[in-house]
């Protein structure tokens, strides 16, 4: 059966090393924080400019100067720091921030992303995507597999405008786990009880499938 | 030195129509409100501001969009806001996205003297359309300029008459950047003591950043996503 959004989160949580600084971008990628792995230590920076950041406050304990990159109200735990804007980037453009997971509208098969623009449409800004992707060593695309129109949105080259061109290394959708190698995809896992085929038929761009296909772990 | 003034009206005494301004502030999080408040008293048209964000309806720059006192906005992400979407739809509004580690970079450029530096950020998409590209290490970069501001607005917790600044949490953002990159900077605080009563050791903006600072009268610091927890 095709994962919900907390089970690509699950999935994605597996992928956290211990000592890794992470910024979780908006959406799915959020909610990997609520699943990280026993005996693993990770510190969540949000671009903003907080680093150690921790659940929702209680109710009543909302501070309007503590905030995350979605605007959300948050708490800090101990360990944690503030600090402006440039530090904020300097920490992602320098590569101290191990691991960027971001939502996606598409993926193209050499890591093209595009996420930020729908043409037509009321533009609302990239924020600090092409920042996070342009820099990042280490990026995991949580999407689903086909958009609404139930396209595919792995495809051979992205339609919509960019956001960052060869940078994507992992896709985790509802599906399967894909790296991207030499311009393709690679499929690496399928989730429990999805066959390859399905896989392959919701797949525009060049995939890669190997002998045997694990299932994920969940 | 003392750089106090009695209110936000001296404070922002000289912000004519056609200036550039910069306004710190993450979302609604660290922004100046009781400036933006007296923007809209004072009438200040054509305005070019540089704020990550664009507020919300009625709240934040939102007001000053309401009022059409803006001729252009850049900013990183400007998604919350119904009337900034009109205007700039209708082509009223003259809109420059940039992602927001370049805009903070830029800011910092500016006020540290540096006119231009090269980031990957927005390589190969649409932002880069125009701009000299350098490989580095194997990887291409685009040229970004500095940016400053005839004015620059921010916000913080703490200030004294020196113009030392202190900021609260993550209402710091992008209010220590700008504060630099202003040529006439003005500081809007929660709290402003005499000099000498903050330590040295705790300040995040030096006061030589700072031209003219104030208590602001109130804060409404409204929150854009209220998101709690239950208790167990």
């Amino acid at each position: 059966m095709a994962l919900d959004k907390i089970g690509i989160a699950k999935r994605i949580a597996q992928e956290l090393r211990n000592g890794w600084y992470v910024n979780l971008g908006i959406g799915i990628p959020t909610l990997v924080a609520n699943y990280i792995p026993e005996g693993i230590e990770v510190e969540f920076q949000s671009e903003n400019g907080v680093l150690g950041m921790g659940p929702f406050p209680f109710e009543g304990e909302e501070d309007a100067d503590l905030i995350n990159a979605g605007k959300q109200t948050i708490t800090t735990l101990p360990g944690a720091s503030f600090f402006d804007s440039a530090d904020s980037f300097a920490m992602i453009r320098g590569q101290h921030v191990q691991l960027t997971v971001l939502g996606a509208m598409e993926v193209s098969q050499n890591g093209d992303i595009a996420n930020w623009k729908i043409p037509g449409k009321m533009v609302k800004g990239m924020g600090g995507a092409m920042d996070l992707v342009a820099s990042a060593d280490n990026i995991i695309v949580a999407m689903m597999h086909s958009n609404k129109a139930g396209e595919s949105k792995l495809l051979k080259n992205c339609a919509l405008p960019l956001t960052g061109v060869g940078c994507v290394k992992k896709v985790v959708t509802e599906l399967a786990v894909l790296e991207i190698i030499d311009g393709a995809f690679h499929l690496i896992e399928r989730a429990p009880g999805v066959s390859v085929e399905e896989i392959v038929g919701k797949t525009e761009g060049l995939l890669i499938v190997p002998e045997f296909v694990p299932e994920m772990q969940l | 030195m003392n750089k106090a003034v009695e209110n936000v009206a001296v404070a922002l005494d000289g912000i004519k129509d056609g200036v550039t301004i910069m306004l710190g502030g993450f979302g609604l999080c660290g922004i100046p409100e009781n400036s933006i408040g007296e923007l809209v008293k004072k009438g200040t048209k054509e305005l070019t501001c540089i704020s990550n964000n664009a507020g919300v309806d009625g709240f934040g720059l939102g007001l000053l969009l309401e009022t059409k006192q803006i001729k252009k906005m850049i900013s990183s992400y400007v998604g919350e806001n119904d009337e900034f979407e009109r205007q700039m739809l209708s082509g009223e509004l003259e809109v420059d996205l940039i992602p927001q580690g370049s805009l903070a970079e830029r800011c910092r450029a500016g006020g540290a003297g540096i006119p231009a530096f090269y980031t990957p950020a927005g390589f190969g998409t649409e932002i880069a359309e125009g701009k000299e590209v350098r490989i580095y290490n194997g990887k291409p970069h685009i040229l970004e300029e500095a940016l400053t501001a005839d004015f620059a607005i921010v916000k913080a917790w703490k200030g004294d008459t020196a113009g030392n600044l202190v900021y609260k949490a993550a209402a710091r953002n992008f209010n220590p950047l700008m504060a630099m990159a202003g040529k006439i900077t003005i500081a809007e605080v929660e709290e402003l003591v005499p000099a000498g009563s903050l330590d040295p050791n705790q300040i995040h903006t030096p006061g030589i950043f700072v031209q003219r600072i104030f208590q602001g009268k109130a804060f409404e610091k409204r929150i854009e996503q209220r998101t709690v927890r239950k208790r167990d």
